[in-house]
């Protein structure tokens, strides 16, 4: 295969995407219980996301770096504008509509932060003076408490993680770290006081779903009962009685994975997660091969992201995280998550390609 | 960006990758930790969870069984089910109750009573069950709900088998009823075995015979979604319906006991001597038993309760007369049967009362000049109560009570209906037990059929068939056989013998049937008024039982006593004399005389069961066994 180097692809990853699409495609027309419009449109937006894919990977990085500012800065006004101006979209202010057109800027900050601040970091060299970490520290939370105002808490934390993970890659002092995390500690009954009353339900809820089976349990438990259903070999394709007979929620977005579980079991199950974990580790090794440190932080922070997405969602259909809307990366059907995402491995690409000394 | 020195460029890259080192143990442990828990999931949990997903998907729907018919013994019905319209909600199903009432109020009338009983019985009943709302909805109201059905959640429109009694008010006292299943029935009843039922026997047959009646409930596996909207069956178990009962009343035979006793209080019993089949038993005033099926309203209910003549109680089971001079004809058997073993002279002189020795008060005949000389057959025809104020001293109290324990006297017939009264016969023993004394005078009173004892209308006929039966008491049946309405596989209830009167001699019968004939169509019988046009031979007694103490020396007077203080008018009969096919109790509550009031109502029945009809106005006997044969 040529195409694939003068496209500036990296095979390994792309295939493996690819794959996941076809994957998504598959269950995704299961789940919308055989919605032809709504997997046409999830095709359709996967194509224009492998489209933006290939677009971002022929940008040289020496380029992304210099746009990081920019990025982030209209990242951060569209925020601002978003607050003020945003279209109410199921009780949360999270889009823009430009004419027909609806964009989340929350979105373009999954990649606008760890630009960022891979930016920013790089600049002063590592490991990160305490000044420069405290600078890094205002441009990690001021996008996420943008977003956390809107509200939508679960993409203002991946978006603070995405900048989180520079500045544990750029080597943040443990020390630091251990401070951070007895201050996060002693906040947390703060921070509870100042969440929503749904956000507490749903951190109750992880605790003892079966409190309240009909209302901020319910989620959890049809989710469950779906992915426990499906046992060893599963239900088999178009087989999922918990998402036909629609008892789980959001069985074509968040809880798509449930759906996956039921019908094709554990075996389907063990196959995507070593999908998702090959894509992981693929994004890590071009971080680990990548030559300067904004590409290294930034491809390290798009690895990192990605699999922590994956983390909370799985995470929340099995249980073990309280609901919140983060989507299953390339699978969820919706939003601009899915543009953003391979963005991000456009990116990738873009560093493990444009490296001056092939190593391999 | 290569322009950093190489010392640097090294160190960067020894932090990095060390950071990314550690990044990936993590990354690795997560992973670790999801695959932990979904292989808990899907394999070690996998069949509780299977469980549950099919618990979601398949609701199992309980399907009634259709109740079994009631019908008279010549297959007139008397209880059958007709479909209704029932609008029913599933609450687990709705969100918002109050607004779905009232969305429900804009469409069909529901009353606040209806809204009431529906949250009452949603406490009482299980989870996911369709509730009624509001029954008896017309074809108009229906089709209105039945539009809009889609967009009202949790809301049924049913077609119920519900249960009708087409004749009303016949034979309710025998019949019963059904109602609303009420908590206090789920406690005695299986559960399970009535889910998707609404009614339940409670009173009656329909009470006595709920297990033949009720059938067994079926069950339909029914996929829903979590909307709970059925999308498809997937197994279903066939309800069995509940077996169809014939009655050995017959229908025309009631109504004639019913149209006879009416504007009455009073009971009517009759039976076949040989088998105990019942033939008619009616308590009047009756009263409708479709008002209970779906909870009689509480007006209604109040206006039954506060009725002075009491309908609700079934007077043929329940109530407890002194039999009067009914009893003469079991003592006139105990005195032939004593024979010359008591001593008591044959020809007593009725001077119209009488005294215990060295007593001075006096026992009055009903008949102020008395009767004059009597024997034991004119005593029975005139009903001579000095007799047998002398039989009962010569018998004496034990005997008497003795004698009249086979007939079935102070004990329950075994009828089959629940919560059959047992009357009363007392004994020296009984009064002892209670802490008072016997006196003479208490065994004189008995003797005609006063004092303590109690009968039952019911007990009255059995004792009057067992005569009839010459001494073989049969138990009292009213119900003949049933049947599976599908297969029409049918079991018959055997007569069964209740007991056995022995007698020393057989023909202490004939001598008893002769004085019993006399009584009706004796010229001085005291029912001879019934006997004058009979074409068939009637054996009879009439009864007048004593309601208020009369002081001594003053005179019952009919016109001048309150009507409720009148007394009860009673006759007994069985018919034909020559081989008996009916026997009959007539009970009639301040009625005054039983030949005036009770003993014309026994007649109807008698001509009707052994007629088909009144009797023609001249006595028929020869023009019948002339007459052409015509159709029949």
């Amino acid at each position: 295969m040529t195409v694939a180097p003068r496209l500036h692809l990296d095979k390994p990853l792309f295939y493996a995407l690819l794959l996941l699409a076809a994957l998504s495609l598959a269950i995704l027309y299961s789940a919308s219980a055989k919605n032809e419009a709504v997997t046409f449109a999830h095709f359709v937006r996967l194509a224009l996301g492998f489209a933006v894919l290939i677009g971002v990977a022929q940008v040289r990085p020496e380029l992304l770096e210099r746009s990081a500012p920019w990025v982030f800065g209209i990242g951060v006004l569209l925020l601002l504008a978003v607050l003020g101006l945003g279209v109410i979209s199921k009780g949360a202010q999270r889009w823009l509509g430009f004419g027909p057109l609806r964009f989340q800027p929350s979105e373009l900050m999954k990649i606008g932060s760890p630009l960022m601040l891979a930016w920013y970091l790089a600049r002063g060299g590592l490991p990160p003076s305490p000044l420069r970490v405290a600078g890094a520290l205002g441009l990690v939370l001021l996008p996420a408490a943008l977003i956390a105002e809107q509200p939508d808490l679960g993409t203002a934390l991946l978006v603070a993680a995405s900048g989180m993970f520079v500045l544990f890659l750029a080597g943040l002092s443990t020390r630091f770290m251990g401070i951070a995390l007895l201050a996060a500690i002693a906040a947390a009954p703060v921070l509870w006081h100042y969440l929503h009353d749904y956000q507490r339900n749903r951190i109750l809820t992880l605790l003892d779903p079966t409190a309240d089976p009909l209302g901020s349990g319910y989620h959890t438990i049809q989710s469950i009962i779906a992915l426990g259903s499906g046992g060893i070999y599963g239900k088999g394709w178009l087989n999922s009685t918990q998402a036909h007979l629609e008892y789980l929620p959001e069985s074509s977005t968040d809880f798509i994975f449930a759906v996956f579980g039921e019908e094709f079991g554990l075996i389907g199950v063990l196959l995507a997660v070593a999908l998702y974990g090959f894509i992981t580790a693929r994004a890590m090794l071009i971080a680990f091969y990548a030559q300067d440190t904004f590409s290294r932080l930034l491809a390290g922070s798009i690895a990192l992201s990605f699999f922590l997405q994956f983390f909370v969602n799985i995470g929340m259909v099995i249980g073990i995280l309280p609901v919140v809307g983060v989507p299953l990366p390339m699978m969820s059907y919706g939003g601009s998550s899915i543009l953003t995402l391979l963005a991000g491995f456009g990116i990738l690409m873009s560093i493990q390609t444009h490296r001056k000394i092939v190593e391999f | 960006m290569l322009n950093i020195p190489l010392k640097d460029y090294l160190r960067e890259t020894r932090i990095f990758n060390t950071r990314l080192g550690w990044a990936g143990i993590g990354v690795a442990l997560l992973v670790l930790v999801l695959l932990v828990r979904i292989v808990w999931l899907q394999v070690i949990e996998h069949r509780h969870y299977a469980t549950l997903s099919q618990a979601n998907r398949v609701k199992p729907i309980p399907v009634p069984p259709a109740r079994g018919l009631i019908f008279d013994r010549n297959g007139v019905v008397l209880a059958q089910n007709f479909p209704v319209y029932t609008l029913e909600i599933v609450p687990e199903q709705v969100k918002n109750m109050d607004a779905l009432i009232a969305e429900l109020r804009k469409l069909v009338r529901i009353t606040e009573g209806d809204e009431k009983s529906f949250k009452k019985l949603v406490r009482e009943r299980p989870r996911f069950e369709s509730i009624p709302l509001r029954s008896h909805l017309n074809e108009d109201e229906a089709a209105r709900i039945a539009v809009r059905l889609p967009l009202l959640q949790g809301v049924e429109l049913r077609a119920r088998l519900q249960r009708h009694y087409p004749l009303g008010g016949l034979a309710v006292h025998a019949l019963g009823y059904v109602g609303r299943i009420s908590e206090q029935d789920l406690e005695r009843i299986d559960r399970a075995a009535y889910r998707g039922l609404q009614h339940i026997g409670k009173l009656g047959l329909e009470y006595a015979y709920e297990g033949l009646l009720v059938g067994r409930v079926g069950v339909e596996r029914v996929e829903t979604n979590a909307h709970g909207r059925s999308l498809r069956t997937l197994e279903r178990v066939a309800p069995v319906a509940g077996r169809n009962l014939y009655l050995n009343i017959d229908a025309r035979v009631q109504a004639v006991a019913e149209q006879a006793l009416a504007g009455r209080r009073g009971a009517l019993v009759a039976i076949e001597p040989a088998t105990g089949a019942v033939l008619a038993f009616a308590s009047t005033p009756t009263f409708d038993g479709n008002a209970f099926v779906n909870g009689i309203d509480p007006a209604s209910y109040r206006a039954l309760l506060d009725d002075p003549d009491k309908p609700l109680i079934n007077r043929a089971l329940h109530g407890q007369y002194a039999p009067g001079s009914t009893i003469k004809v079991f003592y006139g058997l105990a005195d032939l049967e004593a024979g010359s073993a008591i001593d008591m002279n044959r020809n007593v002189y009725c001077t119209g009362t009488f005294s215990l020795p060295g007593s001075s008060h006096q026992f009055r005949d009903w008949k102020r000049e008395g009767h004059g000389p009597v024997n034991r057959h004119e005593a029975i025809v005139q009903s001579c109560d000095v007799y047998f104020y002398r039989l009962a001293l010569a018998l004496g109290p034990d005997h008497m009570a003795e004698f009249l324990a086979p007939f079935g006297f102070g004990q329950e017939t075994g009828i089959d209906l629940p919560e059959e009264k047992s009357g009363l016969l007392p004994s020296p023993a009984w009064k002892r037990k209670r802490g008072q004394p016997w006196y003479p005078g208490d065994t004189v009173v008995a003797g005609i059929g006063q004092g303590p004892i109690l009968v039952t209308p019911l007990q009255l006929a059995v004792a009057t068939a067992t005569i009839a039966n010459r001494g073989v008491r049969a138990k009292p049946m009213l119900v003949r056989a049933h049947e599976d309405p599908i297969t029409k596989e049918r079991v018959e209830l055997a007569p069964r013998v209740a007991g056995r009167v022995p007698v020393r001699n057989e023909r202490n019968w004939d001598a008893l049937f002769a004085d019993m004939m006399a009584v009706v169509h004796g010229e001085r019988g005291t029912a001879r008024a019934i006997g004058r046009n009979a074409p068939y031979h009637i054996a009879g007694k009439t009864g007048t039982a004593q309601v208020k103490a009369i002081a001594q020396g003053a005179r019952y007077d009919e016109k001048n006593t309150p009507e409720r203080f009148r007394d009860h008018a009673l006759f007994i009969a069985f018919a034909p004399v020559e081989s008996p096919q009916i026997a009959v109790a007539v009970v009639v509550e301040n009625g005054g005389s039983g030949s005036a009031a009770a003993a014309p109502i026994a007649r109807r029945v008698m001509d009707e069961v052994l007629l088909g009809g009144p009797a023609p106005a001249r006595p028929p006997l020869a023009a019948r066994a002339g007459a052409p044969v015509t159709g029949e």
